[in-house]
Parts: C-alpha cells; sequence; structure tokens
C-alpha cells in the first residue's frame, strides 16, 4: 500500500506537465462527451466547500494584509488612506528592527538545531534496541502537549534560585541563572524548549526517510569495507535528500512564521525581558490587538509574508524543488 | 559474519541501550515532573524531590470548584471535536475528486490549494479578524470553528491516498451505475477508514491544543477554550504553582491518552506528510 501512491502519482502526472493529462482528456472527450461534463461537475461540486473556505479565510486575507498596510485604521473600524507611511514608519521603528533581528538568530539556531536533534534521534531509535517502541515514545510524547502547557512548565522548571534547573545546577557545582529573566539567556532557553518540544516530531519524519533506503546499499558497503561514518556521508545523507528538503522548508517556514513558538512566547516570556523574545510575528501581534494599530501590523506582516515567500523560492531553486513530488 | 563479531556487537549495544535510554527519560522528564507538582502541597512545589512527599488531590479539587473548568473542557471538547468532523468529510471530498476525478485546470488548482499551506494563521490573523469581525462572528462558537476548519494538508494527504486506490475500482461502479456521490460515499470513504483515524486523531490533538485564534477571537469567558483557560489562570495566579500544574495535568492528559491510544495512527499520519 506505501508503494501504490507514488506509482500512480508518477502516472498521472509526468514530470513534463500536463501533457498526458490534457490529451487524454481530449481523446476522451469526443467519445465520452456527456461523461466528462458530468465528471468535471461532480468534481467540482466535490472540491467547492474546501475552495470556498479557503478562499474566504486564507485567500481573501492574504489580499487584505497587502492592501490594509496602505491604511491607517483607528479603535473604531475607521480607515484612512496613508499611502507607504506605515512602511517607511516601519524601517524607522526600533523594536520592529529589533524584533526581525530577534527572528533571523531564531531561525539561524532553530532550523539547524532541529535537524541535527532531529535525524540525530531518528539514527539512534532507528537500531534494534530492547523496548525501542517505548524509546521513540517518550522522545515524541513533548510533541502531543499543547504549547502553552509547554510553556508552564518550563516557567516553573527554569524559575531563579529555586527552579528544578538551577537546583541540578547546584548539585554539580555550577551558577544558575534567572534563565527567562535575563535577556542574555531567555531567547536560548525559548529556542532550548522549541527543540526538546519539536524534535520528535522531525525524529519521525526522518525515521520514514531512513526506512525508505534499501537495506542492500548498506550490505554493499560493508563488503566493500566501509565504515558507519563514510556509510552515512555517502548513503544515507545523499539518499534523505527529500526528507532533508522537506524538514528545512517546514521547520524554516514555521520558524520565520512563528507558528513553533507564538503560544510558547507568549506565555512563557511575553517577548520579554527587554524584548529579547520578541519574534517578529509576536510583535506584530502586539500591535495589533494591545494597540489596534492594524494598519501598521499588516504592513509589518506582508513584510513577512514577502520575506517568506522569498526564502521558499531560494529553497526551491537551491535544491531545483527537491525532488519535491507534488505535481 | 554475526557470530565472530559478536563480543563487540554486544558491548556496543549495551551503550546503545543505556544512552538511548537514559535520552529518552530526560526528554520526557519534565511531563513527569508537571504530574508529580500537580499531586503536591503548596510548600514542596519547589522541593527537588521527583515524588511528593504527602500526595494530595486538593490542587485538582481547587481547579474544578473555583473555576468553571469543565464548562471551559466541553467548549474544546465541541470546537475541536466539530473542527474534526467537518474538516474530514470536507478534505477527503475534495481529495476524491482531485484524486480520482478528471476536469479542466485539475492540476493547476491543486496547486494553489497546495500552496495555501505555507500561509500559516499568525502571517494572515490580522486581516482574518478583521474579517470574521465584519461577519459578525466574534465570541460565537462559529467564529472559533469555521475559520480554522479549511486547510491544504489535509486534502493533499487524503488526495494522495485515493490516488492509490485502483482506479478500476470506480470505473466498474459506474459502469454498475453509481453516481459520483455514491462512489465517494460507499466505496471511498469506507477505503479510507485508517487514514482518516489517524487525521482524526490528529485533527482533535492540534485543535484542542489551539491556542493563539481562540485567544484572538473570543473574550467572553463562555467561549473560552482550555488553552486559554489556563494562561490566563497563570495570570492570575502567579504563584501558585502547584495548582497551575494541576489544570496543566487536566489539560495535557486528554492528548497524551489520545497519543498513547492511538501512538500509530498517529506517527503514520506524520509519516505521511514527510512527502518524497
Amino acid at each position: 500500500m506505501d508503494d501504490q501512491p507514488r506509482l500512480s502519482l508518477d502516472g498521472v502526472q509526468p514530470s513534463s506537465g500536463r501533457g498526458l493529462g490534457g490529451s487524454a482528456l481530449q481523446r476522451r472527450g469526443q467519445t465520452y462527451w456527456s461523461r466528462s461534463r458530468k465528471e468535471a461537475l461532480a468534481a467540482w461540486l466535490f472540491i467547492l466547500p474546501d475552495f470556498i473556505g479557503l478562499l474566504i479565510f486564507v485567500a481573501v486575507p492574504m489580499v487584505l494584509s497587502l492592501s490594509l498596510g496602505f491604511f491607517s485604521v483607528n479603535g473604531f473600524g475607521g480607515y484612512k488612506f496613508i499611502g507607504l507611511a506605515n512602511y517607511s514608519r516601519m524601517f524607522h521603528d526600533p523594536l520592529f528592527l529589533e524584533s526581525i533581528e530577534v527572528t533571523i538568530i531564531y531561525v539561524v539556531v532553530l532550523v539547524p538545531g532541529l535537524y541535527v536533534t532531529g535525524l540525530g534521534l531518528a539514527l539512534l531509535v532507528q537500531q534494534k534496541i530492547p523496548f525501542i517502541g517505548l524509546w521513540r515514545s517518550l522522545f515524541f510524547m513533548p510533541y502531543v502537549v499543547s504549547l502553552v502547557v509547554i510553556a508552564l512548565i518550563w516557567k516553573v522548571l527554569l524559575i531563579e534560585k529555586v527552579g528544578f534547573l538551577n537546583q541540578m545546577l547546584a548539585l554539580v557545582g555550577l551558577q544558575g541563572q534567572a534563565w527567562l529573566g535575563d535577556p542574555k539567556f531567555a531567547l536560548g532557553a525559548v529556542l532550548a524548549v522549541t527543540i526538546w518540544f519539536l524534535m520528535g516530531y522531525y525524529m519521525i519524519i526522518f525515521l520514514s526517510g531512513l526506512q525508505e533506503i534499501p537495506r542492500e546499499y548498506y550490505e554493499a558497503a560493508r563488503i566493500d569495507g566501509a565504515n558507519a561514518w563514510t556509510m552515512f556521508i555517502n548513503i544515507t545523507l545523499p539518499l534523505l535528500r527529500p526528507t532533508s528538503f522537506f524538514v528545512i522548508l517546514v521547520s524554516t517556514v514555521a520558524a520565520v512564521s512563528g507558528s513553533s513558538s507564538f503560544d510558547l512566547i507568549y506565555v512563557m516570556t511575553n517577548g520579554g525581558p527587554a524584548n529579547s523574545t520578541s519574534l517578529a510575528v509576536f510583535y506584530i501581534y502586539e500591535q495589533a490587538f494591545k494597540f489596534n494599530d492594524y494598519g501598521y501590523a499588516a504592513a509589518m506582516a506582508s513584510t513577512v509574508v514577502v520575506i517568506l515567500l522569498a526564502i521558499t523560492v531560494v529553497l526551491f531553486a537551491l535544491t531545483r524543488g527537491g525532488r519535491f513530488h507534488l505535481a | 559474519m554475526d557470530r565472530v563479531k559478536a563480543p563487540v556487537f554486544r558491548v556496543s549495544r549495551w551503550m546503545l541501550f543505556f544512552s538511548t535510554a537514559t535520552l529518552a527519560i530526560i526528554t520526557a522528564s519534565p511531563l513527569v515532573w508537571m504530574i508529580s507538582a500537580s499531586l503536591k502541597e503548596p510548600g514542596e512545589i519547589f522541593n527537588s524531590s521527583l515524588l511528593p512527599q504527602h500526595p494530595t488531590l486538593d490542587n485538582f479539587r481547587y481547579v474544578f470548584t473555583q473555576l468553571p473548568f469543565l464548562r471551559y473542557i466541553l467548549n474544546t471538547f465541541f470546537v475541536a471535536g466539530t473542527i474534526t468532523v467537518i474538516a474530514l468529510l470536507f478534505h477527503s471530498m475534495a481529495g476524491y475528486a482531485f484524486a480520482r476525478l478528471r476536469f479542466p485546470g485539475r492540476e493547476s488548482i491543486f496547486l494553489i490549494i497546495f500552496s495555501t499551506f505555507l500561509v500559516s494563521l499568525q502571517v494572515i490573523i490580522v486581516p482574518l479578524f478583521i474579517l470574521v469581525q465584519k461577519m459578525g462572528l466574534v465570541n460565537t462558537y462559529a467564529g472559533l470553528i469555521i475559520p480554522v476548519t479549511f486547510n491544504a494538508f489535509g486534502i493533499f494527504l487524503l488526495r494522495q491516498f485515493y490516488l492509490g486506490i485502483p482506479a478500476d475500482l470506480q470505473e466498474a461502479a459506474i459502469i454498475d451505475g453509481a453516481s459520483y456521490w455514491g462512489i465517494y460515499w460507499n466505496i471511498m470513504l469506507p477505503l479510507s477508514r485508517p487514514i482518516l483515524s489517524a487525521l482524526a486523531v490528529f485533527f482533535f490533538l492540534v485543535n484542542w491544543n489551539a491556542f493563539i485564534w481562540p485567544l484572538t477571537i473570543t473574550s467572553n469567558q463562555d467561549l473560552w477554550m482550555v488553552q486559554i483557560a489556563i494562561a490566563s489562570f497563570q495570570g492570575q495566579y502567579s504563584a501558585a504553582w502547584n495548582y497551575i500544574m494541576a489544570a496543566s495535568v487536566v489539560v495535557a492528559i486528554p492528548t497524551l491518552v489520545l497519543f498513547f491510544l492511538f501512538q500509530r495512527q498517529l506517527v503514520e499520519s506524520i509519516k505521511t506528510t514527510g512527502i518524497k
């Protein structure tokens, strides 16, 4: 069953694009004219609910977000066209620029961090070890708990002086810190908790990628006298490329758009101390819903969208689609 | 070959076993700590011992009697459950059409729909909120449910699944005079029960854990979902960590139970997202 979807996916959509599907449709068109119309009508009716939903709740907000940035919106819903004022304000807003800086550090640490921990754990739990199912579950477990609960747990564990982590550090003679109260450490703490939370998810993704690699390759390499490291570099990594592409794309998009830690930051640090954990999306949210500055927030949000699009395009270009069999 | 290697292999295997087990236990320990803390007395919470000295259920009693916590739980069950059911119905319909029905523009429409998966809620939340506000859905169940029901990921996964079902099945049914709806309802849906149950667990979890949308769209406490409740509970009782941990356990337990019951399905649904 695992093999069938991909086989037929390739059959339905050859890499040459829509050629085959189109001509097949035309060929059928002459003999089955009424059936193909009936089929197309049925297809549209099947797709309609999701199509309308995505149109109203995703596409329209996207377009609105681009246009809303040109308006000043007051708390009573009055709109005033102000041209590029929101955009020029953005580039002179030290807090926004700082939040972009925080976002860059966050992405640059989080994406490789998740890649290494996810792949490392996958390699570990791929081995035949007693109770392997249990160990896999334990690595994955944090991921099913909500980020709000995660934030609350770590808020207590990281408390100054009496927190669990500092007590453990004291046991081995290390100096505890105000992990969440010190601008030097807060972003690091947020990043560590995020990696701990998400690594089990990426472990599963990498595990399924590893399982796709034919055993015979390793057997052959072993006969040729290859050691574990050369096998990893010459077999595992190249054959994992599609999985790696997927992991990097998804984790980057999640990191930039803040979906991997908005809740965490909201509850654990609220952007502080001294804005040190204020990601761009967090700052935007505050401007919109704390200060009701919708126009300004939309202008900043559309900037983030542009950055996201650019990253996606670059990732696709760099990897030539990463053999991303989508269509 | 294996017999020659055996002794060395055994030592490294034990080391592998112990390091994996230790890492796994450390990874899970904050969750164990939460459960332990929820059973501790107020004065004991920063005691470094992992087990409570005098286990008590007082914290849970407090959470359920002093707060309308049951109401928040029911709200969340209702909202997450409704989203799951509607989403599975709509996504399987669309997935079936994209996989098994021919119509002009199929590939380009699918690509457009799929590309919306790059758009996260955080990025469009301002215009989305304004839109939903204009529709009069602020502080309503509809406002909590409808805007977050539609996502391209579910459509994509179900389409992949239906592509794996032999096309002959549909041809045969059409020759027998079945309608497209009949094929979908009587053949495709029953066949896709495994993936639907996997997605159901996944969708329910995601929506049970949802925070930013409920936070934005509801100010009326009667409509609060559990995540909002514990976040604001912490704001009010900032030092009463024993109560906060008890409330957190109540919120986390359903997800952990779901995880242990449907682990296989959950892992399968995540695996299918790792597109190759």
